[in-house]
């Protein structure tokens, strides 16, 4: 499988995600914002990090560059597209995936592992987990705080298009396990067709028991599938 | 011609940055405060001279990236 990183000044989760992508044996090229066209892709990944220093909303300049373009064309011919933190917000301004984050509600910067459930096992990006599984995986950000129009968010819970929740460990869903005030504990979402994922949590970072832990390689494991 | 933007996030969603300045005027003694909203401003000047022309562009700017419309609002004004 082919995979493209989409590299924006200001991106710093780009050479942890091309890790995690060789590792699953993913033959990956990294690709800057000023190219006009996309290599052969079979997975494009926006990373996290502060493209533009998060000059006017945080994904909104990244969201209007050039190989945006491609990646909306290519999206919507079906290729698989997983944006990651700021990867997440870039995808929001881009309007593939509808809503927006917004600033911490507690005005805080995050970074912490956090609980999040898997809510839909049923799609590219997380077949090779179980429903309602629950995985630590490490939360950095300050604009994290889902939020959509109330017709959308019914849309996100009878289309099942909620890919992920945070939770405690025993996979509650209450208020007081949810970092950033994101609504119903959202933590990532997939489009209509469900070939696009944005998620604020870094499974880049929980590839390997050494430094961390193991739960983010199955989402890599599903795709190179 | 120039014209002022002023963005704001939408009336329905939560502002804790405006919530926190609120609270500090208040701590500070300023009475008879409702409530504030924070937001941002821009000054942009366009070389159109039609002034609908010249507005029309901006709103234009506005929706297509000085505001996100599923959060904000933006207000346009002749300076």
């Amino acid at each position: 499988m082919n995979s493209s990183v989409i590299v924006f000044p200001g991106s710093n989760c780009d050479r942890d995600i091309a890790v995690a992508l060789e590792k699953m044996q993913f033959k990956n090229q990294m690709v800057w914002h000023k190219e006009t066209t996309l290599p052969k892709s079979d997975l494009i990944v926006i990373p996290g990090g502060f493209s533009y220093g998060d000059y006017l909303r945080s994904g909104a300049i990244a969201g209007k560059s050039l190989i945006i373009n491609e990646v909306i064309k290519a999206a919507n011919k079906g290729c698989l597209v997983l944006g990651i933190c700021n990867g997440f917000q870039i995808l929001t301004e881009t309007g593939l995936l509808k809503g927006a984050l917004l600033r911490n509600k507690n005005l805080k910067f995050i970074n912490k592992d956090v609980n999040i459930k898997v809510e839909n096992n049923e799609t590219k990006f997380s077949y090779k987990y179980k429903k309602n599984q629950i995985l630590k995986i490490n939360i950095a950000h300050n604009e994290g705080n889902y939020f959509t129009n109330s017709d959308h968010l019914k849309k996100l819970n009878n289309e099942n298009l909620i890919a992920f929740k945070y939770c405690d460990k025993h996979g509650a869903t209450k208020e007081e396990n949810n970092p950033n005030g994101s609504l119903e504990n959202i933590a990532g979402i997939y489009n209509s067709n469900k070939n696009i994922l944005g998620m604020m949590p870094h499974p880049e970072r929980m590839i390997d028991k050494m430094i961390s832990n193991n739960d983010g390689i199955n989402l890599f494991s599903s795709l190179i599938n | 011609m120039k014209f002022s933007v002023t963005v704001t996030l939408k009336k329905d969603v939560l502002d804790p940055q405006g919530k926190v300045v609120e609270n500090t005027l208040q701590n500070i003694g300023m009475e008879s405060l409702k409530s504030v909203r924070q937001g941002k401003y821009f000054e942009i000047e366009v070389s159109d001279q039609d002034p609908q022309k010249a507005e029309k562009k901006v709103d234009d700017m506005c929706k297509k990236l000085l505001a996100n419309l599923v959060i904000e609002d933006y207000k346009v004004n002749k300076i």
